[in-house]
């Protein structure tokens, strides 16, 4: 049996984008691990119950451990946290509007809608992110 | 031999594909159910940070509901977990061989996790 030829990948949208996708994911999973470990190392374990702790792993951000026992933000809000929140947000907005771009593309035909639906699409992921990353900075 | 495309929803039921294709349904699904809280959650924030308005609030209401949070926890874990599985089943291309397998241990590793989640979350709310 001989073995498939597979041809060489050129560097298009589609196949970047499929790296991205993974790459993307992995670092979500890293910085979920990431917050939670720094979490416990900051005192979580007595000061705060556990969905504190998950909506803080999810997303790094002091609104998310306000009403806990913690004494004060001295640890939970400086300018480490605010770099992991605009990963999060940098890589789950484009992982997210991505996946959402291949969703509409399987379901609509090329033309002036599609064309349409992916500037939108476009539009989304740049206000969304920026209005993300405004928060991140204001909060 | 052009593939058809245009699939109706009876014909799409009667195919048979099995745990794979029901992971891949499911992934969908709560791929969209992340991007709807998210993008929600986000202007909800940016609404009650910087205007203090009523719609951010009421916003957070929904999402505060129990229903909702089973819903969203549910896509999370689940978009999490079978998005590792494909990246596993990528990195070794070998293992495509078995990807009827890996969906029932994907389930293996969900249902506990989401079972355990479920079970605290219901508690806590009924405890309050």
């Amino acid at each position: 049996m001989r073995s498939r030829v597979i041809p060489k990948p050129s560097w298009n949208l589609e196949y970047l984008m499929w790296i991205f996708t993974r790459l993307s994911g992995l670092s979500l999973f890293l910085l979920v691990v990431i917050g939670i470990s720094a979490g416990l190392l900051m005192g979580a374990r007595n000061q705060m119950d556990l969905g504190t702790l998950m909506r803080w792993a999810f997303f790094q951000n002091p609104n998310h451990v306000i009403n806990s026992e913690i004494p004060d933000l001295y640890l939970w809000s400086n300018g480490f946290w605010q770099v992991t929140q605009i990963l999060v947000i940098f890589f789950a907005a484009t992982h997210g509007f991505n996946g959402l771009r291949v969703v509409i593309e399987d379901y609509t035909t090329p033309g002036f809608w599609q064309a349409f639906l992916r500037f939108l699409i476009f539009l989304l992921w740049i206000s969304s992110s920026l209005v993300g990353i405004y928060v991140i900075l204001g909060s | 031999m052009a593939l058809s495309r245009r699939v109706g929803i009876i014909s799409g039921a009667k195919y048979k594909g099995g745990g794979p294709m029901l992971a891949w349904v499911l992934h969908r699904i709560s791929g969209l159910g992340i991007i709807i809280f998210v993008a929600t959650h986000v202007i909800a924030a940016f609404l009650t940070q910087q205007l203090g308005s009523d719609l951010g609030i009421s916003i957070n209401i929904i999402y505060e509901s129990l229903y909702f949070q089973l819903f969203i926890v549910f896509c999370a874990i689940f978009h999490g977990v079978n998005g590792f599985r494909i990246i596993l089943l990528d990195i070794w291309p070998r293992l495509i061989r078995y990807q009827k397998e890996s969906t029932w241990v994907e389930w293996f590793v969900i249902l506990p996790l989401y079972g355990l989640t479920a079970f605290i979350m219901i508690r806590r709310f009924l405890a309050e």
